[in-house]
């Protein structure tokens, strides 16, 4: 029986290296071990320089996502024995910069996100008399999907027009944009799709698909861009043919 | 005024991989992606594959029957089963896996499940080939 692993990690030392380079440690295989208890082992007891992200443990934070054999996965909820006898090949997440090892950087999503404004738009000066916005069951279904979305960046890992053109939203963004568009307390729709209907907007995915089958949360941002084509193209229709006043 | 020298020869920064020009052979979805892409081009070309067959109808039956003998042809058989390929791989992309996505059709007041559109699609499809079927050899 194996009782141990190769891992071979990616290492990037910015003050010493002009690029990654691989390095092999080798692990104990122990059945209930992750990526992230194989790297947490190696930092503890084989090489406490190397770094990477990670914080819950429980695939709920989305700090851990790493490339294991060329899949964007999270290390957490990625276990060692589906890869026996290995070697392993952990690298940092696809189509980000590497800061170091297998930390990327994630800037370029933190400053898109709050483009599509995340957060539940209302107009101006409601009197808080009129109290809580209620909501059916039905209705949260609606977006419930949507919402699982942790930011992992797996997704924009896995995307070949976000890694072709860095200028493309993304999945998650456009994602987020629909959790919010769709919950029947937002009236943020339109205010978003100036950013979504955008060419570097919606209109760039070519629906690969690949965003949604590599998520950890089951949420599906390639339908949810999908679907959103098809609002924004009635959009554009209505403003053609209808007079102002019925869109 | 000499300039100060602003590089070494390692400067700490992040490391910016460059995509490989062959990153569409890295996964099945990617290369069935770019076939897709490419697909366009072949439903172009059956569109103006068919604006010649109504062209050659229109100039009378010699025009037609000239049209015939050159589609017989092996080049153009071959150009035309690997268009039909394309079509295929661009219907089934836009029937069966982007539509169900993109479109949420409700019944009662609930959504239908995507496989549902998906088989509304098929029949949809079929009732569509059997028409043409009909014009044709009825």
């Amino acid at each position: 029986m194996v009782d141990h692993i190769i891992l071979r990690v990616t290492r990037y030392r910015p003050e010493s290296e002009a690029e990654p380079t691989a390095r092999e440690y080798e692990i104990p295989l122990r059945k209930e071990w992750s990526v992230l208890d194989g790297l947490n082992h190696i930092k503890d007891h084989l090489d406490g320089t190397l770094s990477y992200r990670w914080s819950c443990r429980m695939g709920v934070c989305g700090s851990c996502g790493v490339t294991v054999d060329g899949e964007p996965k999270l290390a957490c909820a990625t276990f060692l024995e589906g890869y026996a006898p290995g070697p392993v090949r952990v690298e940092p997440l696809s189509n980000f910069p590497v800061v170091r090892d297998l930390v990327v950087d994630i800037g370029d999503f933190m400053r898109k996100l709050p483009r599509v404004r995340p957060w539940l738009v209302r107009p101006e000066g409601e009197p808080q008399a009129e109290g809580e916005y209620l909501q059916l069951p039905a209705e949260r279904a609606e977006y419930e999907q949507f919402s699982m979305c942790i930011n992992c960046m797996l997704c924009y890992a896995a995307c070949p027009v976000y890694g072709l053109d860095q200028e493309f939203i993304g999945p998650a963004a456009a994602a987020l944009a629909q959790r919010y568009n769709l919950d029947s307390r937002d009236r943020g729709a339109s205010a978003r799709m100036d950013v979504l209907s955008a060419a570097e907007g919606i209109w760039a995915c070519t629906f690969v698909g690949e965003c949604s089958a590599v998520c950890p949360k089951g949420v599906d941002p390639a339908g949810a861009i999908q679907r959103y084509k098809l609002t924004a193209a009635m959009e554009a229709l209505k403003s053609l043919l209808l007079p102002r006043g019925a869109r | 005024m000499r300039e100060k020298a602003d590089h070494t020869e390692l400067r700490p920064g992040p490391y910016r991989p460059r995509v490989s020009i062959f990153w569409w052979v890295r996964r099945r979805s990617y290369l069935l992606f770019v076939l897709r892409e490419l697909s366009g081009v072949f439903v172009a070309w059956s569109v103006v594959f068919l604006l010649l067959v109504v062209g050659a109808v229109v100039r009378g039956p010699e025009t037609y029957r000239r049209f015939l003998d050159v589609s017989a042809t092996a080049g153009v058989l071959l150009v035309n089963a690997i268009a039909l390929c394309f079509i295929l791989l661009h219907a089934v992309t836009w029937l069966f896996m982007l539509s169900p996505r993109a479109v949420a059709v409700r019944l009662r007041g609930r959504r239908l499940p995507p496989a549902a559109i998906g088989a509304g699609n098929l029949v949809a499809w079929m009732l569509a080939s059997a028409l043409v079927v009909f014009l044709v050899l009825g």
